[in-house]
């Protein structure tokens, strides 16, 4: 065995949340060795939000191109276009690229060790990496989360997670989707918009599941008129001959014929592979348990992002991130956010930030809720978008807004102005009476804001 | 004429029911503001609920020893003007002064006509286990200063807690006048000090030397009488030219001269090597307080330095040291080392090894003491010296003898200059 390896913080998992709290630890000072058995970047930028955004924006792209091939009412006249997936693919890997190489050069800059390898965790301050023994003050644990897998459904051939999704060498004819949450619908979508014959099967009633029904309606529309057959409270049973069995509501078996099957059934955190079992660590469900400052059950043992559990999104693992690097600099320090956006990519978009009315309603707020359409919004129309609105949940008595929601083309970067009005503690008035450049899609916030006071302009 | 309703406050940490004691008012009694109402008790402890308003009690909301739950109506009040019937706020955690706001804040003389706002503005009392209103940057202030904003008034907009009222109360938290208010106050905060950077590591010098070496202490009284005249008298003839001596010059004189013969206490033991290192230089490591800790520079060749030449080395690292200027290689290096805590020298210590020296010498207090000297009762002027050493490497016989070699040179101090 090689010299032991000392340091300060011990990072497992390079992701959106092991690397950005390396770059805050070597921001302040502390001695940092972060562990990578793959790619820097993890999950979210080899094989999930910015891979998926890439191909995403081809069949946009795409798909726009077919439109005026097909007399657009705007004027333009093309060719029927044709797509050269490689080299989409190619295009989409560059970027990847371009950012991991980039999150390589950050760490450096930070005088951040970065070591290749898979960790075997030995005790709480003790990791081995192959020959390679490291001992650490604090351990940080950022394994992130994988592709939950349907034991009638095993990947292989036709059957794919979303990371062979990511990086097709063709588009299939028919393809179909099992899981109609976001990770499933948004590639779903943009297959569609690729060429192929898309299906989603569902278990439950409605797509989307953990968003409300008003919310995810114009996506609804929108995947009936993109020609996506949904299959709702449809259950699989197993696959065979390029036929996915599936049993509908009735007990009775169909068999689907298609050429690819997309499993999109959620993800579950990584606990696997790396002795963790070793800690013994309190767990809360899948996820290791974790407290307000992102401590487990072990003293100097943190874990963040999905290996923690829901929300599992990247922005949150990388704001835990920087928290516990500052923590581990001897800061006092909590996880405690007004709010965690998350936005579905899929067309058109939905962002959630804050409580939903429901859930302001359970934890017994009296609120209003008031929406404001993109209808009657300028900017919307002239980017061929009228579909969808900005919602607001506001508590009664003093106006404070407790939630955000939309749906609508480009809404996603409305999540900025939803979260910062969140964080700040915004009333009602002080969205209203903020000046909303026009023409934007921006300006339904403030309308939306200004209706649950009684007077929006535009409506 | 309004109704102010008080709901039962969460007066524990995430309980969802409280035992209803007793009450100390009944239908249509009078009451004032600050009046105790009621008992309460959760499984730890027996809570007043005061009343946060004048008025007269219209019903209670519960027998005694009747377990009610946390929000439920614990009593209606009928008051002047509006009330809170509506929207009834908790009379929060006891800490938190339910007192409105605006009373503490004199109304601008404006002729701002703004009526539909200040209506609107009222301050909306937080519930019990709500998260205090206030911005990223506010939160982040707060647990830096280490605040529970949760204690904190907010002054803005639906009861947002600003810069400026976290301000307030970091500032009427640091002012004696609220603290006197009323000394007797059972105090229950506590502060996580992280021991971190300068603290961390004299945590660690001296966790390791207490559990290395084996240490013992030796104490010795020493008759400093004559060795104070000297320096009295040294001080009275150069103290303007060569500058003042403190005690300190002359002791390591004699820790200098006792080391000749004395060589296994001025070494380094490498527990690990196993190799016991003895010198023939003697670098004295003068223990000195700083305002981040403990700090030992290094009066270096002590045994080459006169006793003027040690005494200005000792200033001028004592001040390097305070000022955080002193250099790494004037921190490390000692062989030996001399703690002093001068007037607080108190009658005994027990110093810690500064590791891996195998001895450290401790000044205690100089006080004039009746001693018994041929038979008579003298003043004298007495000092203890208390001294650790590792006996590991150090037997107590030639510990002993060290120290009394040293008590000898301080007593007769014309020894400490004879060759």
């Amino acid at each position: 065995m090689t010299q032991t390896l000392h340091t300060t913080l011990l990072i497992i998992g390079g992701g959106p949340g092991g690397y950005v709290a390396a770059i805050r630890a070597g921001q302040l000072g502390i001695p940092t060795i972060l562990v990578e058995g793959q790619a820097l970047g993890g999950t979210c930028l080899n094989i999930g939000c910015i891979p998926s955004k890439a191909l995403i924006h081809v069949a946009e792209q795409f798909q726009q191109t077919v439109h005026h091939s097909q007399g657009s009412p705007l004027g333009i006249e093309v060719d029927v276009p044709t797509l050269d997936i490689r080299k989409s693919v190619e295009w989409k890997d560059g970027i990847v690229d371009r950012l991991t190489t980039g999150v390589a050069a950050l760490l450096k800059k930070h005088k951040v060790q970065v070591i290749h390898g898979w960790a075997k965790v030995v005790d709480g301050k003790t990791v081995d990496v192959g020959e390679q023994r490291i001992q650490c003050e604090h351990l940080l644990l950022a394994t992130g989360s994988k592709s939950v897998e349907l034991p009638m459904l095993p990947l292989g051939g036709p059957v794919i997670s979303s990371t062979e999704a990511l990086a097709p060498s063709h588009v299939p004819k028919r393809l179909i989707v099992v899981g109609g949450g976001y990770i499933g619908l948004e590639l779903g979508i943009a297959y569609r918009k690729l060429g192929a014959d898309v299906s989603v099967v569902e278990a439950q009633e409605r797509i989307l599941p953990a968003y409300d029904a008003e919310l995810t309606q114009p996506v609804n529309e929108s995947i009936k008129q993109l020609g996506i057959k949904l299959y709702l409270k449809h259950s699989v049973s197993g696959f065979a001959d390029n036929c996915l069995q599936v049993r509908d509501p009735n007990g009775d078996t169909l068999s689907l014929e298609t050429d690819q099957v997309l499993v999109a059934v959620g993800r579950k955190p990584n606990t696997q592979g790396f002795n963790l079992e070793a800690l013994n660590l309190d767990m809360n469900g899948a996820a290791i348990k974790i407290d307000s400052r992102c401590q487990t059950s072990m003293r100097n043992v943190y874990a963040i992002g999905d290996l923690s559990g829901e929300p599992m999104l990247a922005h949150r693992a990388m704001a835990q991130g920087e928290m516990v690097a500052e923590l581990i600099s001897g800061k006092a320090r909590e996880f405690n956010p007004a709010a965690i956006p998350a936005v579905c990519f899929t067309d058109p978009e939905l962002v959630v930030v804050g409580k939903s009315p429901d859930e302001a309603k359970a934890a017994g707020l009296d609120c209003i809720v008031s929406s404001f359409p993109f209808a009657a919004n300028g900017r919307a129309m002239t980017l061929e978008s009228k579909t969808g609105f900005v919602r607001v949940v506001a508590r009664r008595d003093n106006h404070l807004i407790v939630g955000w929601q939309a749906v609508g083309a480009g809404v996603s970067e409305l999540s900025t102005a939803f979260g910062l009005s969140l964080e700040m503690g915004a009333r009602l008035e002080d969205v209203a009476g903020t000046i909303h450049a026009h023409p934007t899609l921006g300006e339904a916030v403030q309308e939306a804001a200004l209706r649950a006071l009684g007077h929006a302009l535009h409506l | 004429m309004g109704t102010h309703v008080i709901k039962m406050p969460d007066i524990g940490e995430g309980i969802a029911e409280v035992e209803l004691s007793q009450w100390h008012v009944k239908v249509g009694d009078l009451v004032v503001e600050d009046q105790v109402l009621a008992d309460v008790m959760t499984d730890k402890a027996m809570v007043d609920i005061p009343s946060p308003v004048h008025g007269k009690v219209i019903s209670l909301g519960g027998e005694p020893g009747e377990v009610m739950a946390v929000g439920s109506i614990l009593i209606s009040i009928e008051v002047e003007g509006a009330g809170n019937a509506r929207e009834a706020p908790a009379v929060a955690a006891p800490v938190e002064k339910a007192a409105p706001l605006v009373e503490s804040k004199p109304e601008p003389v404006q002729s701002k006509p703004a009526p539909v706002a200040a209506k609107v503005q009222a301050p909306v009392a937080r519930e019990a286990n709500e998260r205090p209103l206030a911005s990223p940057a506010v939160r982040k202030h707060a647990l830096d200063a280490g605040i529970p904003l949760r204690l904190v008034q907010g002054s803005g907009p639906a009861g947002r807690i600003l810069h400026e009222d976290l301000e307030a109360y970091l500032q009427q938290g640091a002012s004696p006048a609220s603290a006197a208010a009323n000394p007797y106050t059972e105090r229950n905060d506590e502060h996580q000090i992280p021991v971190i950077g300068m603290r961390r590591k004299i945590a660690q010098r001296m966790q390791d030397a207490t559990r290395r070496a084996a240490h013992f202490s030796y104490v010795e009284e020493i008759d400093v009488t004559a060795l104070d005249e000297l320096r009295v008298h040294l001080n009275d003839k150069h103290g303007a030219t060569r500058g003042k001596l403190t005690l300190l010059p002359f002791i390591v004189r004699a820790m200098v001269v006792a080391l000749r013969d004395f060589p296994q206490i001025n070494a380094r033991y490498d527990d690990e090597a196993q190799v016991i290192t003895r010198f023939g230089a003697v670098h004295v490591g003068v223990a000195t307080q700083s305002d981040v800790g403990l700090m030992v520079p290094v009066v270096r060749h002590a045994e080459a330095r006169s006793l003027w030449g040690t005494a200005e080395e000792i200033t001028r690292l004592a001040n390097a040291a305070r000022n955080g200027k002193a250099s790494r290689e004037e921190l490390s290096g000692s062989t030996i080392t001399l703690t002093s805590l001068g007037a607080l020298g108190g009658i005994v210590s027990t110093p810690v090894l500064n590791l891996p020296e195998v001895a450290i010498v401790g000044v205690n207090r100089i006080v004039e003491r009746p001693m018994v000297i041929k038979g008579q009762i003298v003043v004298r002027k007495m000092m203890n010296l208390s001294s650790s050493f590792d006996h590991r490497v150090v037997d107590g016989m030639d510990a002993a003898q060290f120290i009394q070699a040293v008590r000898g040179l301080l007593e007769q101090p014309a020894s400490l200059f004879l060759e």
